[in-house]
């Protein structure tokens, strides 16, 4: 049946390659004039040719089980682009790097002087109610003043083409390995794209962790010891931590093989002996970081690790604590602490967000179940969601008793009809709704990734793009106007 | 290099030849049934005995039988040295330092892996039994070939040489030990023709049988068996060479002092020793000495390079983001 864009059907959704029936944007143009030529079976070869790539470098994730142990399975991969024109990803960029910065004034003031309390601008009850606020980590300051090392946004664009923030993921986001291996599968399978198009590479992303991560480096050596800390080969994103230390040239390590003496350093056990650690990327929660400081029953961290933290001897990244600024209720303040750290206008809008502890709000809450998504403020993943209009009377009155009984746990969000892109579905193409995580890089500078993981949701209809719930992933072009 | 990768490598490759020298030996004593008068066979109880696990074998099986006994050596996963536990642990330590190994060697291993499993009933049969353990030997031989092929010979490197070295040690002691001490105690008239059949099988199940013909030139008797299996410095699997090969590997690595004192005793010990002359109980307490050498050097390896710490559980790790 082959990829017709006449029959494509845009109505009612923004499309990010299609303004109309048989019209692309101009960004995309070339791409789709290409698609357009392929025959059934070049489709077929190409979908197949990516799925071998994918199979070959090992592009897995990991689902543990009880019973059946651990199982590798590789993410689906839709081998249409997602095309974003580098014009407006410049918007974006600025408004990320806006946002970022000021996340981590945020956060570095919660810990000490909590200024924007005192000055009304953030309640302090909802500070006081954070689950992930850490008062452990009360009076430190890392280095360059830095908490959220990487920070992944979530974007999504609504039906009228306004891109909005939908949440910061502060504490462990993953997903960028998936980025990086999606445009390598994307040159084997379609070179000639590559050659006639002017693409943004976006390879540069260890490099740019490496060196951010060296930049905040607690002492001046000229090559600190990074190591990436990993919860272990049965986590669902072990292949991403295995394969960010692999491209930094870093120690994969796990807790047990750190260790923090008496001088308040951590070591690694290597078979030349103790070596010190200077910078860590943790990919493990902050409760279970340091069976000394949190949760005593962990054996995934290191004992002492928070105590060489905060006598900076050490670097965390992401810092303990900085989840924080990535609670959802928390979130409905970003726009105004951008104000208040930066004395600037946003620049990435946030999606309009009801708060239920405002009685007013969580009046119109309740009275709206049906037309609002209702979220839990720390849950991620997806999970613990209630998307209204799709939802039953019953289930709408179990989120009502829900938000009743622990308002501040909840907050609820118009439904934002999320853009779509073409995505192949057997040899023709079909729209699927699509979100997008960029990620942001702080220490010595800013580095957001060119574009970053576009998650697609496969099912028909469907918005929900996490991997754990039908999502696949695409690779994103940003590609200069313009320049064919 | 980090301790735990070390330590993986190490026992990755210390599993993978008790895996083979597992195989070798059922084939071997498969061959030797075949060969001795009925009424002194030995059935398959020595194997057990080698293995080091009878009493983990008699909570489990009634009876020594054929059945029974390669039902534990082969595919009983509660078993720690069966050979399907072997290649497990094997691919669980080499699946944590995929990156330290060449990718092929990987995959070989999964495979060899998944050829024990799914091959498990034909063992039980004497007609498939020969062509599933041959499968199992040549396959390690190909993992180490692979490994000997196409890895930097670095210090991971050394770990694996190690680890295999120290395990082909044990086995040629325990196969010694339980060999002639279990099958034909006494060397009683009625017995000697099959002497030559009982350490014929001995050397074979260590591939031993060519190069013995080779480098000793004699009938097999028991003097020359026994001088050449534990102090031949050339064959591979005797239990000199694997201690001197210990011994080499660690030189390579640093803060080996300590750890190489315990191998170069043990050197020594073989060097000085006569087997040759030791009558049965005092060839019994002789290999008892070597082995205790052997525990001392995997223990100074271990508290100079690996670490003591436990691993979290798999629950734990699972929860993270």
């Amino acid at each position: 049946m082959a990829i017709r864009w006449g029959s494509y059907k845009v109505k009612g959704y923004y499309d990010e390659l299609i303004r109309a029936a048989g019209k692309p944007r101009p960004a995309a143009a070339h791409v789709c004039d290409y698609l357009r030529t392929l025959t059934d079976r070049e489709i077929d070869e190409r979908r197949q040719a990516a799925d071998v790539a994918m199979r070959v470098m090992g592009v897995t994730f990991t689902v543990y089980s009880e019973e059946g142990g651990s199982i590798d399975r590789a993410w689906p991969f839709d081998i249409i682009p997602r095309v974003i024109p580098g014009e407006e990803w410049q918007r974006v960029e600025a408004g990320l790097r806006q946002r970022v910065k000021a996340l981590n004034l945020f956060i570095d003031d919660l810990y000490h002087e909590q200024k924007i309390v005192k000055d009304g601008v953030f309640p302090r009850e909802i500070l006081a109610s954070s689950k992930n606020y850490r008062p452990q980590c009360e009076g430190v300051s890392p280095p360059r003043g830095v908490w959220a090392h990487i920070c992944g946004s979530d974007l999504i664009r609504d039906k009228d083409g306004t891109i909005y923030v939908l949440e910061d993921n502060l504490r462990v986001p993953s997903g960028v390995s998936y980025m990086l291996e999606n445009r390598l599968v994307m040159k084997r399978v379609f070179p000639e794209l590559f050659e006639e198009h002017s693409i943004r590479p976006v390879d540069d992303y260890p490099s740019q962790l490496y060196d951010m991560l060296c930049s905040v480096a607690p002492r001046s050596v000229a090559r600190p010891e990074v190591v990436v800390l990993t919860p272990g080969i049965y986590n669902s994103a072990y292949f991403e931590h295995a394969y960010l230390a692999q491209q930094m040239g870093a120690e994969l390590v796990e807790g047990r093989d750190l260790v923090v003496e008496s001088d308040d350093c951590v070591y690694m056990r290597t078979v030349e002996g103790l070596t010190r650690v200077d910078v860590i990327y943790r990919r493990i929660d902050d409760l279970f970081l340091d069976p000394e400081a949190f949760n005593p029953d962990s054996q995934l961290g290191v004992r002492g690790l928070m105590r060489a933290w905060k006598a900076g001897k050490v670097t965390l990244a992401n810092a303990p604590g900085a989840g924080v600024a990535d609670d959802k209720v928390v979130y409905a303040y970003v726009p105004k602490a951008i104000k208040y750290y930066l004395g600037e206008e946003p620049l990435l809008q946030n999606v309009p967000t009801y708060l239920c502890t405002d009685a007013k709000e969580r009046e119109h809450v309740l009275a709206n179940l049906d037309k609002l998504v209702v979220k839990p403020a720390n849950e991620s993943g997806g999970y613990g969601m209630l998307i209204g209009p799709h939802a039953s009377a019953k289930e709408r009155e179990e989120f009502a008793r829900l938000i009743r009984k622990d308002p501040r746990n909840y907050i609820a969000q118009p439904l934002v009809t999320l853009s779509t892109t073409p995505t192949l579905v057997e040899t023709h193409v079909e729209p699927r709704h699509v979100d997008l995580r960029p990620f942001i890089l702080s220490g010595e500078s800013t580095y957001v990734t060119t574009g970053g993981l576009t998650r697609v949701a496969l099912r028909k209809g469907s918005t929900v793009v996490n991997s754990s719930q039908g999502g696949g992933s695409k690779d994103t072009w940003i590609v200069d106007e313009g320049s064919p | 290099m980090l301790s735990r990768v070390a330590e993986n490598l190490y026992w990755a490759a210390r599993y993978l030849e008790r895996s083979e020298n597992t195989a070798r030996m059922i084939n071997v004593n498969a061959n030797l049934l075949l060969d001795l008068p009925r009424n002194v066979r030995p059935g398959w109880a020595p194997l057990v005995d080698i293995s080091g696990n009878h009493e983990l074998f008699r909570q489990q099986y009634t009876d020594s039988d054929e059945r029974s006994v390669l039902k534990f050596m082969v595919g009983d996963t509660a078993n720690p040295s069966s050979i399907l536990t072997s290649l497990a642990r094997t691919r669980e330590n080499a699946r944590t330092v995929r990156d330290y190994i060449p990718r092929e060697a990987w995959e070989q291993i999964n495979e060899l892996h998944f050829f024990a499993k799914s091959n498990l009933t034909s063992v039980l049969g004497q007609k498939r039994r020969y062509e599933y353990l041959r499968g199992i030997i040549l396959g390690v031989q190909q993992i180490t070939g692979l490994l000997a092929g196409t890895m930097s010979q670095d210090e991971g490197y050394q770990f694996l040489r190690m680890g295999r070295n120290l395990e082909r040690a044990d086995m040629t002691a325990r196969i010694i030990d339980v060999r002639s001490a279990n099958l034909l105690p006494d060397s009683s008239p009625e017995l000697t023709p099959f002497q030559n059949i009982q350490w014929m099988s001995v050397l074979k199940s260590l591939s031993g049988y060519q190069m013995y013909r080779r480098s000793v030139q004699t009938r097999i008797a028991r003097p020359e068996v026994l001088r050449f299996l534990f102090k031949e410095r050339l064959f591979p699997r005797a239990f000199y060479h694997c201690v001197a090969e210990v011994g080499s590997c660690m030189r390579s690595l640093p803060r080996h002092e300590a750890a190489l004192a315990h191998v170069e005793r043990l050197q020594n010990i073989v060097i000085e020793s006569e087997p040759e002359n030791m009558k049965q109980a005092s060839l019994h307490e002789f290999i008892d000495v070597l082995e205790l050498g052997l525990i001392d050097i995997n223990a100074a390896i271990s508290q100079t390079y690996f670490l003591a710490a436990e691993a979290a559980p798999p629950e734990q790790k699972a929860q993270q983001a």
